[in-house]
């Protein structure tokens, strides 16, 4: 199990809202395809009984007092804004039109 | 340049200003420098030595350049993790890292070129351009750090900052000729660094000596309650390891599963001598053996990709960074999708659809879980290692520097370079790569690498000092002086 279809990188591309010519879709489920024919090997060695780790060293949930520090400034804050209005991040429409 | 500061022979202005004459001269051959600050490092080379004029005390490294990888922010300075999407972007804040430079008063001369988001071996994947090896133009200068390791190889600075996801400071350092360490994970903040694999990412210290990066190292590390990962303990007196010059007893253990078929025979070569080396010194090897280290390869390229898919969902074109395609009649959503088009290169478009699929449902467990799994085996196996000996040796990668373009087309080839240092990674100790000698049949930098057990990189810094200073007196100079001059413009 290792090949992918165009039609699943396709799907992968909605998913990670990526926009992709046919060309890029053709090229990317082979090569996709080689790759995850490489990387399966790590289903050899998983046996059930082995705990996976997520982080290497052992992490506790961090908590700090609720007090309020400084942080960035409005105007910092919106310094990168690709688009703004007064105060406030302008973004393309979120809902279709009704 | 410590030294000669600390006695008034020269100033920080002259240094920095000095380095930006270099850099004019070299950068266009060698391009590893992005963006330079020449106002923000002058100003800071000033205040130094008006501090240092006046009697106060200051850091030993205080005034000394240093080159910075641009995937760490700098407040006000320009830093596009050598992708499109963030060109332009200036953040509003300083990563800790240099906040903890600043301090310091290390003069940061500039952002350096890198492999896009991180992800690649040989700074090709940069949209800015691919950066090109001091020791030969035509060669890659290792990745994803290669901005920084190039930088360092063509005196364009005498320390660099690096990250380190999977090799991205060790074999850089290595086909460079220069020292680069990847500390252990959660002991330099990660506040700051833009994500590419949140439990694998650390950022760590490059220069040419052993001991200019051990300087560099207990300035940048530290408990940062900014980052939850970070670790609260004291930092190892790296310094103090790096000049004491004595192993004697030490047992170090090499990896046999990295070596043999697919190393470079220059780069075995190479390698052999330096234990030699370190038996003259004194040090016991013991050959040990990592049987998992085989499936990390492919454990990381299924555990990267995946964070990294997550990571780079933050990129959408709302708050910050590039926006394509707003013309008031289309959605968020398609103007999401058309940014991220433009926005990211081939290889980073790669590994998000990988990380998307590897952690889609259907395909979490035999991907993404058993990947976590292998991680499991790799940490048990080094905690089998370093119950028999202090340290680990390999060499740092399986080749010298390949020709630029060589691999670009082939991703599988390119992961490949990474096969010795990515154990590292996804066990979250630290790793050292130093240089070792040039390989005999290309005359090209082989590096060296040394992992000790978590929190215990003091380690690296006592074997890679004593091994350099053996190095080098059997060779009668640093290597990096052996370094081919480069024509300057």
């Amino acid at each position: 199990m290792s090949a992918i279809s165009r039609e699943e990188v396709a799907h992968l591309a909605r998913l990670s809202r990526i926009a992709m010519t046919d060309d890029e879709l053709d090229h990317l489920s082979s090569e996709l395809g080689l790759i995850l024919e490489s990387v399966s090997k790590v289903q050899a060695v998983a046996a059930e009984d082995i705990a996976p780790t997520s982080h290497a060293i052992e992490m506790q949930n961090v908590m700090r007092p609720d007090v309020v520090v400084p942080s960035l400034t409005t105007e910092e804050t919106l310094s990168g804004a690709p688009a703004r209005e007064d105060d406030r991040f302008k973004v393309p429409q979120i809902l279709g039109e009704e | 340049m410590s030294a000669e500061l600390a006695s008034g022979n020269v100033t920080a202005v002259e240094l920095a200003s000095a380095h930006y004459d270099r850099i004019s001269a070299v950068d266009s051959d060698v391009h590893a420098f992005l963006h330079l600050d020449r106002e923000g490092a002058l100003a800071q080379a000033a205040s130094v030595d008006g501090l240092r004029k006046a009697g106060e005390r200051v850091h030993p490294l205080a005034g000394v350049p240093l080159a910075l990888k641009d995937v760490l922010t700098q407040k006000g300075v320009p830093t596009t993790c050598g992708s499109k999407m963030l060109e332009g972007w200036r953040p509003p804040y300083d990563s800790t890292v240099v906040t903890n430079l600043k301090k310091a008063g290390v003069v940061i001369l500039g952002k350096t070129n890198m492999d896009e988001f991180a992800m690649g071996s040989s700074t090709e994947n940069s949209a800015y351009g691919a950066t090109r090896n001091p020791w030969d133009l035509s060669r890659i200068p290792g990745g994803s750090g290669g901005g920084s390791s190039a930088a360092l190889a063509a005196f364009e600075a005498p320390l660099a900052i690096g990250t380190d996801t999977g090799g991205s400071i060790r074999q850089p350092a290595a086909v460079t000729g220069t020292v680069g360490v990847k500390p252990t994970y959660g002991s330099v903040s990660r506040y700051g660094l833009v994500a590419f694999s949140s439990s694998l990412d650390q950022a760590g210290p490059c220069a040419r000596t052993v001991l200019d990066t051990a300087m560099l190292h207990e300035v940048i590390a530290g408990y940062d309650p900014k980052d939850s990962t970070s670790i609260n303990l004291p930092v190892g007196k790296m310094v103090e390891a790096a000049k004491k010059l004595d192993i004697k007893g030490m047992k170090v253990g090499v990896v046999k599963e990295l070596a043999g078929d697919g190393y470079q025979a220059g780069v075995t070569t190479r390698f052999n001598e330096a234990l030699e080396a370190l038996v003259s010194a004194g040090a016991e090897i013991i050959e040990v053996s990592a049987p998992s280290f085989e499936y990390a390869l492919a454990a990381y390229y299924l555990i990267a990709p995946s964070e990294a898919s997550s990571n780079l969902a933050r990129f959408d074109s709302m708050r910050y960074g590039i926006r394509i395609g707003d013309d008031g009649s289309r959605s968020a959503e398609e103007v999401m999708k058309m940014t991220r088009e433009v926005g990211f290169g081939k290889e980073v478009k790669r590994r998000i659809i990988l990380g998307t699929y590897a952690l889609s449902s259907g395909y979490y467990d035999a991907y993404y879980g058993s990947a976590q799994k292998v991680r499991t085996l790799i940490k048990r196996d080094y905690e089998a290692a370093f119950t028999k000996v202090d340290v680990l040796v390999s060499p740092t990668c399986p080749t010298t520097a390949f020709k630029i373009g060589e691999k670009s087309d082939d991703p599988l080839a390119m992961y490949l370079n990474d096969v010795c240092t990515i154990p590292v990674n996804l066990a979250g100790i630290g790793g050292m790569s130093l240089p070792c000698g040039l390989a005999p049949e290309d005359g090209l930098p082989v590096g060296f690498q040394i992992m000790s057990p978590a929190m215990k990189d003091e380690l690296m810094y006592q074997v890679g000092g004593v091994l350099e200073a053996a190095l080098q007196s059997s060779w009668g100079k640093p290597l990096y002086a052996s370094a081919p001059e480069l024509a300057v413009k």
